[in-house]
């Protein structure tokens, strides 16, 4: 192996908010660019372990390793490039551990070596792609004790859900630890988009994760629209609010019914089932699609709803209310469920931060970050909304703070509403000219992260997204440790995390 | 959670009418099948899900079936935890690589007779993947294929017009 700097790999920690302003300017995607030597880029990777920023996403484009940084606190953000060398470049996961199944991620898929990562396994290659057929075994962290057994589950699993595989160490029935390994679902989105044009990019953007299905869309739309300088209509901005609000709505709802259901209430997910199928109705007849696939598009919004259109969504957020009301004063007087959700799956509040974990994951545990508040974008910059949050970080902390995030999005759908004012939905795009951007959303999981590079002619030269996942999906293992097997299900369902956003 | 429980009662059952099953798809089931196991199995098909590299918008869309506007344990269609319990697979996605053991395993361990159905485009082998280096193409290149039900997703609808023909197709003796 090449070693890059020795000296540097004992660099001093950097915080963002300096590295920026010895930068240039900050572009208008709302992230400075900083092309980073060996020792800032080790530097800032030390930041990031110090707790002085977030590794917000790390990839590898354009012979440049580069990694998504962000400090809320002091309203910064940064893409930091290094320049590969002989394809290789300082290990962040060596500093930050984080960074572990993103570097192993990118070295399976462009070859890039992190030097010095601790963790030398491969992540989405399991020796089965054509032409580079390896010994398709893997080595699961080694568990030590009395009384230790195995239980390997999946990557087929029992429910109707994505494939992964989990080898539990178990000791009787209480989990010592729980490794996952993902990558089955892999369909190579980042090669099917080079190249693409960027209506094609944006069909594969919309399911690389089909659950967050308006939030990859809403990423995408901002991230092209920021590389190429192409201004979105009010009106498109606010309609793309409303869509997304409803993704959430919809998701929160049916995973409370789905997590009551893991504590065996089946009457509760009946329940929560039915108002999705009424929201997925209501979407259908207005945006064209169950799931408003591909309803947000660079430059606006594919579809226009009409008065009697609003009337419709503020007429299913009174039903979807009376009904979840009943749902929650169900959950709330159930000791029965209660006994399961209390106290199960905690994760630390240290994991929480070191991992910047988003969502109903970080926020149930004290970390109020939502890119919604945080980097505010069109149309939240001009909402009122709250970011609960809870400090129990168990089962039920992440129920509490998805009935307390429905009653906010339900406002912020009717805020969007009285203020659609008529107007064009898209605009035609400006002159294609070669261009970066990004763009951080607030999917229901948490902030996803999307940034494209775009090349003449307006076709996608790169196209990455992290989803909000791949910092969950660690905390997951953690939130089981000391928990029965049988809670399992329970824990997973409350993090609901994706298969398909982190396999790529 | 009696609220609950006397709303379910006042109200009746939310379930709706069943659409009719797709007759083009009974018609061409029927004689695909007739020859192998047909009616064995009385109305009753024991149903697998296998994800083979779907965006899970598919089977978002399957969970739904379950609810209780489609409600599809009312036809017989059940789905089981294991492939050893299952009459029909139910494969969504493009098969990516990393999947392919996966479904010849799931496939090998289903025992005979049993169907095969690809749920969605990908699986059809037109959607959006379909040119990818990573997925290994549509289902029906790896293990056989009785009815494809495409979509992106497919709604709960088409799918239970594409399982409904399979539960006659499976069900109506050939002549």
């Amino acid at each position: 192996m090449i070693t890059i700097n020795e000296r540097s790999r004992d660099a001093e920690p950097v915080a963002l908010a300096d590295a920026i302003r010895a930068a240039l300017q900050v572009r208008a995607d709302g992230f400075a660019r900083i092309e980073a030597d060996a020792a800032l880029w080790i530097g800032l990777a030390r930041g990031c372990a110090a707790g002085w920023h977030d590794l917000g996403a790390l990839w590898v484009d354009d012979h440049h390793v580069r990694m998504a940084l962000w400090d809320a606190q002091e309203n910064c953000r940064a893409i930091v490039s290094l320049s590969l060398k002989v394809g290789a470049y300082p290990s962040v996961g060596l500093h930050h551990p984080p960074a572990l199944r993103l570097e192993r991620a990118m070295r399976d898929l462009y070859g890039a070596i992190p030097e010095g990562i601790p963790d030398e396994r491969r992540w989405l290659d399991h020796g089965v792609w054509p032409g580079r057929e390896h010994e398709p075994g893997y080595h699961f962290l080694p568990v030590e004790g009395n009384g230790l057994h195995q239980i390997p589950v999946g990557p087929v699993h029992a429910g109707i859900i994505e494939p992964g595989h989990f080898r539990f160490t178990a000791n009787g029935e209480t989990v010592a630890r729980l490794e996952a390994r993902l990558g089955y679902v892999h369909k190579g989105v980042e090669a099917l988009a080079q190249g693409a044009p960027i209506e094609k990019a944006a069909k594969l953007a919309a399911r690389m994760s089909g659950d967050s299905t308006v939030a990859y869309s809403f990423a995408f739309a901002r991230s092209v629209e920021a590389a190429l300088g192409w201004d979105v209509a009010p009106r498109a901005q606010l309609l793309r609010g409303v869509m997304a609000e409803l993704e959430r709505l919809s998701h929160h709802v049916s995973d409370v019914g789905a997590i009551c259901n893991d504590a065996a209430v089946a009457a509760l997910l009946a329940r929560c089932s039915l108002i999705r199928e009424d929201m997925l109705r209501t979407q259908a007849a207005l945006f064209g699609h169950r799931m408003m696939m591909d309803a947000i598009v660079p430059g606006g919004v594919a579809r226009d709803i009409d008065a009697a259109g609003a009337t419709a969504i503020l007429a299913l957020l009174e039903r979807i209310e009376l009904g979840f009301h009943r749902v929650v004063r169900a959950y709330d007087q159930s000791p029965s469920i209660q006994n399961r959700t209390h106290g199960t799956g905690i994760v630390q509040p240290d994991f929480i931060r070191q991992f910047a974990a988003g969502g109903f994951v970080g926020r149930a545990g004290g970390r109020a970050f939502d890119a919604r508040r945080a980097f505010p974008y069109p149309p939240y910059d001009a909402v009122a909304f709250k970011v609960p949050t809870r400090e129990e970080s168990d089962v039920d902390a992440r129920i509490w703070i998805r009935i307390e995030e429905i009653a906010e999005s339900t406002g912020i759908i009717r805020q969007l509403l009285g203020k659609l004012e008529a107007g064009p939905i898209h605009a035609a795009p400006p002159p294609f000219q070669p261009g970066a951007g990004a763009a951080l959303v607030e999917a229901f999981r948490g902030d996803l992260f999307l940034a494209v590079r775009i090349e003449e002619e307006g076709r996608i030269a790169h196209m990455h997204a992290r989803d909000a996942s791949w910092f969950q999906w660690p905390l997951l293992e953690t939130a089981i440790d000391g928990n029965i097997v049988a809670d399992f299900p329970l824990c997973n369902k409350s993090f609901n995390c994706s298969y398909s956003g982190v396999d790529l | 959670m009696h609220i609950l429980l006397l709303d379910a009662l006042l109200k009746g059952p939310a379930t709706e009418r069943a659409p009719s099953p797709d007759e083009a798809a009974v018609a061409d089931l029927a004689r695909a099948l007739g020859t192998r196991a047909r009616a064995r199995l009385g109305r009753s098909l024991a149903i697998r899900e296998v994800d083979a590299g779907s965006c899970n918008a598919c089977e978002l869309e399957i969970q739904a079936l379950g609810n209780p506007v489609y409600d599809v344990e009312r036809f017989g269609l059940k789905f089981v935890a294991s492939p050893r319990h299952a009459d029909v697979l139910l494969v969504t996605g493009p098969v990516s690589w990393n999947m392919r053991e996966g479904l010849e395993r799931t496939y090998a361990a289903t025992p005979d007779p049993k169907w095969v159905v690809a749920a969605g485009d990908c699986a059809a082998g037109f959607g959006v993947f379909a040119e990818s280096r990573a997925c290994a193409g549509a289902v029906a290149k790896i293990i056989p294929v009785d009815l494809v039900i495409p979509g992106c997703p497919p709604t709960p609808t088409d799918l239970l017009k594409g399982l409904l023909a399979l539960v006659e197709g499976t069900a109506r003796p050939t002549r």
